[in-house]
């Protein structure tokens, strides 16, 4: 077979893996989402003086930013019943929506620790100088530090989205299809050892060209934020 | 004092907490070869990732010419792609375009194994990450620093070595902390191309013990230790390097 048919046939094979791909696009998607929600909260948790709400939201952004992605994902693969039972409706949990779920308490806890950072990054005299003002703490952190973290929070939030990203293909381990498992059995089907080497660099290609433009923009709004 | 251990474990086992990697010999055995495959797996790739982080950032600061373009180049492919298609890349495709050599029986084993490409894979991504930690540490020295050395009679490249490098060091422990214990929770992505390392050994404990729960929380455990005593010794190795009014912390 020449160079030629080879390729055609990997052509051939391409919209299965992307269809992949838009699976990992989806869940990387959701996970985002539902991890800055948590993450939100977790943050400001870390923030508060008062200490049952402060040490529970230190200890779980510590653990769930230090325990391994793939350790978190075994634990909701395992774990999570496969289908949840809410006032009499039955929501079915497939495998790649508990893979979601075990992504987004990572990328909660990256974010608490975000928020956190953002925070402590203003200049203490900004707090000292709203105190002076009579502003209360809670009415300092919202209206006055808080609308400026938002600029900085930006450029971080673009990198964990884009590290969540790469994070997806993980859950191929626990028998989600996407792009990774996909090209797997791409390989498997077309029996053809040839095509191993240009079917991955394919792939890697795939995430490189969605990820790549990411780091570069959060570069960009980072430069464009900097306060001076 | 061992029986003693294990007959404890035995009576926790009956009463629910399933911890057979403490009374059952063949497990512990298993157990205790998963996590030295995976402190072997932190020990290398991290010295590694730690030359490659090095030597590239030294490169982007000397080198002329395309040798820069190439670790830039480098450290954007293997930064946006995700380390578990890497793993695969190198074992599957570029693994199968090695030779192939016979082992003892005569059967065919390849030169490069699971191990091997998955210490690569790992140093290969975490030395990515440490070019940039490494050159944003040589950017965070004042150029005056070199200036002082160059007047000095110092050339280019003794200043850099002699005079920005060492204190470009100190300014990077802070990320080099943090991706060292990226790389120690990467060492779990092994699993998928087969090395017998923690997550891998569990995997099969759970599966013939039926002790999932107990056997991911003991792991969960180690893992947490392992990325605190990452952050142990690089903040030990900080204190001990030191300069006293030089660094972050004393409003230089």
């Amino acid at each position: 077979m020449t160079s030629i048919n080879l390729f055609s046939q990997i052509l051939e094979w391409m919209p299965f893996v992307l269809q992949g791909f838009a699976l990992n696009i989806l869940m990387s998607l959701l996970a985002i989402a539902v991890g800055t929600l948590m993450g939100t909260f977790l943050g400001l948790g870390q923030l508060s003086t008062l200490k049952p709400l402060g040490i529970p939201s230190k200890l779980a952004t510590q653990l769930f930013r230090n325990a391994p992605w793939l350790v978190l994902l075994f634990y909701c693969i395992f774990l999570m019943p496969y289908q949840v039972n809410i006032g009499g409706v039955v929501i079915q949990l497939p495998s790649w929506l508990r893979a979601t779920i075990g992504f987004s308490f990572p990328v909660a806890a990256n974010f608490s620790e975000i928020v956190r950072g953002s925070v402590n990054s203003i200049p203490r005299g900004q707090w000292e100088a709203a105190e002076a003002l009579g502003y209360s703490r809670r009415a300092t952190l919202f209206r006055i530090i808080l609308p400026q973290c938002i600029t900085r929070m930006i450029p971080p939030w673009m990198n964990l989205y884009a590290l969540l990203l790469t994070a997806t293909p993980l859950s191929m381990i626990v028998g989600v299809e996407e792009a990774l498992g996909r090209t797997q059995a791409a390989v498997q089907a077309q029996g053809d050892s040839r095509v191993l080497i240009p079917m991955y660099l394919a792939l890697l290609a795939m995430f490189f060209f969605y990820t790549w433009p990411i780091n570069r923009l959060s570069l960009v709004v980072e430069r464009r934020f900097r306060t001076k | 004092m061992i029986t003693e251990i294990q007959t404890y474990f035995r009576e926790l086992a009956a009463s629910g907490i399933n911890l057979t990697i403490f009374y059952d010999a063949f497990d512990f055995d298993r157990f205790v070869t998963g996590f030295g495959n995976t402190l072997l797996l932190i020990l290398i790739s991290a010295a590694c990732s730690i030359a490659i982080g090095a030597a590239g950032a030294a490169v982007l600061t000397l080198g002329k010419g395309p040798a820069p373009a190439c670790i830039r180049g480098y450290v954007a492919l293997f930064r946006n792609t995700p380390l578990i298609v890497q793993m695969y890349f190198f074992y599957f495709a570029v693994g199968s375009i090695m030779p192939v050599g016979r082992n003892e029986l005569g059967l065919p084993q390849p030169l490069i194994g699971s191990f091997s490409w998955a210490v690569i894979s790992l140093s290969l991504y975490a030395g990515a990450f440490n070019v940039e930690t490494f050159r944003a540490g040589i950017g965070a020295v004042h150029g005056s620093y070199e200036e002082a050395a160059l007047a000095l009679g110092y050339n280019r490249r003794q200043a850099f070595f002699s005079v920005t490098v060492p204190l470009a060091l100190r300014f990077s422990f802070a990320s080099l902390a943090n991706n060292l214990v990226d790389l120690t929770k990467a060492t779990t992505v092994a699993y998928a191309v087969g090395v017998a390392e923690l997550l891998y050994v569990s995997n099969q404990i759970w599966s013939d013990s039926l002790n999932t729960i107990e056997m991911m929380n003991v792991m969960l455990v180690i893992y947490l230790t392992l990325t605190a005593a990452v952050v142990f010794i690089i903040n030990r190795v900080e204190a001990a390097m030191r300069l006293p009014g030089f660094g972050l912390g004393d409003g230089q």
